[in-house]
């Protein structure tokens, strides 16, 4: 790799897209195949073109690397960009994502086609931005610009209660956020730069991380979401677009974990171990509880976006119980669920084009009429359970494996999640795939056709191939997270023998 | 190296084929496929069994280990996908692929008429692969991954006939039941972890024999783990992580409290019961525990309880299955109680006689579940014991095969000698190790054993005598009709035969007689102190022969019972109608759980969502906050009133405020 800027040229692209789209009219079935065209070829292209990312990464590198850095805005604060070995897999995911979501979206969405693939596109750039940004305003501009599409596409393109879930999900990030940015300016004034790396190397005063600390994680746990701050999520995914139910569960959610793991840990380990406790419990209620939820549910998006925040928990779990299994285990499930639960909310999608319901009690007997959307359904739907062989296993058991060092308490409860998401997702399933086909309205459905089969089935060699030889994703991520947990044990380790003689 | 990767990985070629492509190439195709796979890989097997058990290793050597595909590497943990081929490993193949390949060649002809085969035999050998991963595990992890994959492949099996609802939720139970059983075996890795630094048998096998400090060490109460808030010296932290590594044994094999999902699992198609639910899945819990036995042998509170578990389960699952009219349920209740004598045998520390009894069992069991396939493939899909008799005459193979699985389940043979059908061997070792062992419960399990052996004679000769004796109760069309089965459903039954009748006096010395240690070579591990097999030779002949006497009174009772005098057990019922509830509905356990567990967990559910997130965060999060801007605006909206002088008192107002406010500041 030269000097050509990959990152920037990576996350830009989709912008080549957009313009492309505007000066296209949309009427017509040739307009209309136009655009979809566009779009497909544009996230087609990105995500190859991410992969030369992924080509170019040395993993033996712990640093940043591909670094691009120009100033920007005076003061200090610049156009700086990188990846290490927690980012760059997100930026993979987030490419990966987006040509299966302009495929979802292909009859799905009537009206405003140019519109609707418009704000995804600039999504894109916006979720990518975030994962390469190494500058901490740059990388606030990007977190908090992506609420805008997203809240767009709901509001716009969304179900009957669109806006009430539209605002709700506005309601709770921006409140986040707002903290967030106060915590930000204070970085500012005491490290005397926006840098992340050079932040990365500051330390700073105890005290003051912990108000930092709770102002970043109050905007990241929304993001998780974590509970008690997830209700907007249920909400957002059941009147979100299908393929918005994909970047939101696949992308969106995965923020607020990046973000604990780019600032929290790092940059305020003393408040991080001082309130570990807290998010483990905060993280075993929401396993716990939101299973429990989950398996009441009456709509199937509804029961998926539960399930997500259970799944969650184990991530943060696993981040704060800061050590390599720990940590791993969560990257590794973060990207695991990212396409897990991507390609859920697409199974929910194949049958809602179909019959236009999400209510559980409206189907049953699929298997009859849709065996291979049933095996679909069943390979995510263990995955989701967290089987070996499937890539939630692997993270799920990391990240328990982590926890268990760190608390055993912790890992007990949060072992129940074994439990009890076998529960929800199975009884799921039972319900909408097995049985006699005797609903009127189902006997005639047709099983998957060539799209969606082109959708579904590189997800689940995916899901497949990373539960068998996740090999490719903990070798990326290991250099990184080795620096990253040794440093935090070091600064935690200071810190104690520090208070060990002031006191 | 070849060899070992093919009779793993054959199975599963097989259910590629079958599975993706079943449809494509038609379901004779698909049968033959997975079944030519199978039999290969079961010829193949023995080759490594013969090698393994009775040939020599090189020096110093315990097992062969053959890497195939790395998988997780994170910090300390380190585990690769490879096989592990030890005699432990190589008893479990031949037990694998001999019963799989049967269970194969049987289903031909008992599936024949079903639409969905190609897919059968694809789950049947997943089945089978997922098994072999299993049981050629070399780490924990692997082990957990072929342990679930059995998981799965049995779900997708017992609710193979998914228009029934009973077999779908059957299905259900019968995985959500093993994931309990999971979450301890979960906990119990991430303990092993922790106390071991690694998850690979190598190094945990080899730490564990010196892992115990010495009597009186200074170090001997150091605590190790905190474990649940509780803090753990080394010997306390060995315990409990195999009592967490326990649990999972006990969800797979059925244990008592864990047993509910196997009597519901009959769901499923008779030659899956057969394979899974008798011979292979169900014992996977047993081989986990021979498999660790150098960290269960350390452990003596933990080997304590494993004993009572067994012996309780033993004894539990034979009452019930006393009083069971389905064909299938009194089989299945049976295996249940046979896996507690298993159980009972490791738990005293004599793994060897486990192993025997699980690889004889495996046969007589295998052999009762399709013989009493062939009686309902006969009998036009019945299942009620009560709807049959007198099929001696219409179906005589099926009827004699039947007999050899009774015999041999029932333990007949000469005591003192080595002359017996296969379960006479391998029970009766298990009884006498009961008896010579010194643990506390030791006497207890014992007695629950012999009573057991009771029961199974009766049940098992109930089962024969309502099946095959007296006068027909099926109605006339069904029992003329009735026909003996094809011969690719019989073929299987007389080789289960030969196994039920020799395999215990083939095998007796090597597993648990004089050959036993060069046989074993160190894959079952023994401490220094036990010698519970030696001892177990020395008991006193009263010992040795109360099995078979106990054997004797159950026959007679059931011969009285259903042929002599038909009349009695109506007679019995009906005297003792609480009893015979108590044991007909399984002692409530499915009433009790679905009260404690489902209803209270349904309710938990539905309250948190309702009064949780719907009721509490959401009426006081967003739309309290919604509510409160909507008051806010609405109160500025009356003051809007349009009328000039409310505008200009309110300007009045801010004017005199804003003095008030500079006179006071300009004093100060």
């Amino acid at each position: 790799m030269t000097d050509w800027p990959i990152l920037s040229t990576v996350t830009f692209l989709p912008l080549v897209g957009v313009v492309l789209l505007l000066l296209m009219r949309e009427d017509g079935a040739n307009g209309r195949r136009n655009i979809l065209n566009i779009s497909l070829l544009t996230t087609v292209a990105t995500f190859l073109l991410s992969l030369l990312i992924w080509y170019g990464f040395d993993n033996a590198n712990p640093g940043f690397q591909m670094v691009e850095s120009h100033p920007w805005l005076g003061t200090g604060i610049g156009y700086r960009v990188g990846v290490d070995g927690i980012s760059m897999l997100f930026v993979i995911l987030s490419t990966f994502l987006m040509p299966f979501c302009v495929l979802a979206s292909w009859n799905a969405i009537e009206h405003r086609l140019k519109e609707y693939m418009i704000a995804f596109l600039i999504l894109e750039v916006l979720m990518v931005g975030v994962f390469v940004s190494l500058d901490i305003v740059l990388f606030y501009v990007f977190f908090e610009a992506g609420l805008i599409p997203m809240f767009i596409i709901i509001g716009v393109w969304g179900g009957k209660d669109r806006v009430y879930a539209s605002y709700k999900f506005f309601l709770y990030t921006l409140l986040g956020s707002v903290l967030m940015l106060l915590a930000i300016m204070a970085m500012y004034w005491d490290a005397g730069t926006t840098d992340i790396t050079k932040l990365l190397a500051h330390n700073f005063p105890p005290q003051m991380q912990m108000w930092l600390w709770l102002a970043f994680f109050a905007s990241f746990a929304v993001k998780m979401p974590m509970w008690p701050v997830h209700t907007w999520l249920p909400d957002a995914h059941v009147q979100a677009p299908t393929a918005g139910s994909v970047i939101l569960a696949g992308i969106l959610l995965k923020l607020g974990g990046y973000g604990l793991l780019r600032f929290s840990l790092p940059m305020f380990p003393v408040a991080s171990d001082f309130f570990a406790p807290m998010v483990f419990a905060l993280s075993v209620i929401a396993i716990i509880y939101t299973s429990l939820v989950a398996m009441m549910q009456e709509d199937i998006k509804k029961l998926i976006a539960y399930s997500s925040v259970a799944h969650m928990g184990y991530v943060t779990m696993g981040i704060f119980a800061a050590n390599q299994q720990g940590v791993q285990g969560a990257i590794f499930q973060m990207i695991s669920h990212g396409f897990v639960s991507g390609a859920l909310f697409l199974c929910v999608g194949v049958v809602y084009d179909r019959t236009h319901t999400r209510e559980i009690a409206a189907y049953g007997g699929l298997v009859n009429n849709m065996p291979k959307y049933a095996l679909a359904f069943m390979v995510f739907t263990m995955a989701n359970v967290g089987l070996p062989g499937t890539s939630g296993f692997i993270g799920e058991f990391l990240t328990l494996v982590g926890a268990f060092r760190a608390n055993t308490f912790v890992a007990l409860f949060a072992a129940t999640g074994v439990i009890l998401s076998a529960a929800y997702a199975l009884w799921l399933y039972r319900r909408v795939v097995f049985g006699a086909l005797e609903k009127e309205s189902l006997k005639s459905l047709l099983d998957l056709s060539g799209r969606e089969k082109l959708v579904l089935y590189p997800l689940i060699a995916a899901t497949i191939f990373f539960g068998v030889y996740p090999a490719p994703i903990f070798d990326a991520t290991a250099a990184s997270v080795d620096q990253l947990v040794n440093h935090y044990a070091v600064a935690v380790e200071a810190a104690h023998k520090v208070a060990a003689l002031v006191n | 190296m070849l060899l070992y990767k093919a009779i793993v990985f054959l199975p599963l070629i097989g259910a590629i084929i079958a599975g993706l492509f079943g449809n494509s190439i038609g379901a004779k195709a698909s049968e033959y496929v997975t079944t030519g796979l199978m039999v290969v890989a079961a010829a193949l097997s023995w080759i490594v069994f013969l090698n393994v058990g009775f040939g020599h290793m090189g020096e110093g050597e315990a097992a062969l280990k053959v890497e195939v595909l790395r998988w997780i590497q994170s910090g300390g943990i380190d585990v690769a996908w490879s096989l592990r081929i030890d005699t432990l490993t190589a008893v479990m193949l031949i037990v694998v692929n001999s019963v799989s390949c049967l269970v194969h060649l049987y289903s031909i002809g008992y599936m024949h008429t079903d639409p969905h085969r190609p897919r059968f035999f694809a789950y049947l050998s997943l089945f089978t692969f997922a098994m072999l991963m299993l049981v050629t595990s070399d780490n924990l992890l692997q082990m957990f991954f072929g342990w679930e994959g059995v998981g799965l492949a049995s779900y997708l099996l017992i609710g193979f006939w998914y228009k029934k609802p009973s077999a779908t939720a059957a299905a259900m139970k019968a995985f959500i039941v093993n994931r309990v059983g999971d979450f301890g075996f979960v906990l119990g890795i991430s303990g092993v972890f922790v106390l071991f630094g690694s998850i690979n048998f190598d190094t945990i096998f080899s730490a564990a024999t010196t892992y115990l400090p010495a009597e009186g060490a200074a170090n001997a109460s150091d605590v190790v783990i905190t474990l649940f808030g509780m803090h753990l010296d080394k010997a306390h932290a060995l315990t409990a992580v195999c009592l967490l590594l326990f649990m999972g044994a006990m969800g797979k094999s059925a244990q008592f409290l864990l047993h509910t999902w196997l009597p519901d699992a009959m769901e499923g198609p008779t030659p899956v019961s057969a394979l899974i639910h008798a011979a292979t899945m169900v014992t996977a819990g047993v081989f986990l525990v021979a498999r660790m036995s150098p960290l269960f042998e350390q452990s003596h509170d933990a080997l304590t309880f494993v004993t009572l578990i067994g012996a309780i389960t033993a004894f539990f699952a034979a009452t019930v299955g006393l009083v069971q009219n389905d064909i299938k349920r009194v089989i299945a209740y049976s295996t249940c109680s046979q896996l507690g004598y298993m159980f009972v045998s490791l738990g005293v520390g004599a793994y060897g006689a486990a192993v025997f009894h699980l690889f004889t069992h495996a046969f007589f069991k295998a052999l009762l579940f399709l013989g009493a396939g062939s009686v309902i493939h006969a009998m036009h899909h019945e299942q009620d014991m009560r709807f049959m008799g007198g099929l001696r005459s219409k179906i005589p193979v099926t009827f004699w095969t039947m007999m050899i699985g009774t015999l041999a389940i029932t333990g007949v043979g000469i005591p003192g000698t080595e002359f017996g059908f296969a379960g006479f061997l391998s029970k009766d070792a298990i009884i006498e190790s009961a008896y010579a062992s010194e643990l506390p419960v030791a006497g207890f399990a014992f007695t629950l054993l012999v009573i057991a052996a009771l029961f199974t004679s009766f049940y098992s000769w109930r089962l024969v005598f309502l099946t095959f004796f007296g006068q027909t109760r099926a109605d006339h069309h069904t029992y003329d009709h009735a026909h003996e089965s094809p011969k690719v459903m019989l073929i299987p039954l007389f080789v289960l035969s030969a196994g039920a009748i020799l395999a215990g006096m083939v095998f007796y010395g090597h597993f648990v007689g004089e050959e036993q240690a060069e046989f074993w070579k160190g894959a079952i591990f023994y401490g220094p102190d036990n010698h519970i097999l030696e001892e177990a030779h020395h008991v006193p002949f009263w010992v040795k022969s109360s099995p078979f006497f106990a054997m004797l009174i159950g026959f007679v009772t059931a011969w009285y019972m259903y042929i002599k005098s038909p009349s009695t057990p109506k007679v019995l019922a009906s005297q003792h109608r609480a009893l015979y509830n108590f044991l007909l509905n399984k002692w409530y356990f499915d009433e009790l759980y679905d009260l404690l567990f489902v209803r209270s967990a349904k309710a938990l559910g539905r309250f948190f969502w309702k009064k949780g997130d719907v009721g509490f965060i959401d009426a006081y999060g967003p739309n309290g906050v919604a509510a409160r801007v909507v008051d806010v605006t609405n109160r500025m909206v009356r003051l809007q009133s349009g009328y000039l002088y409310h505008y200009a008192f309110a300007m009045l107002l801010g004017i005199a405020a804003l003095v008030t406010w500079m006179m006071l500041g300009s004093s100060f």
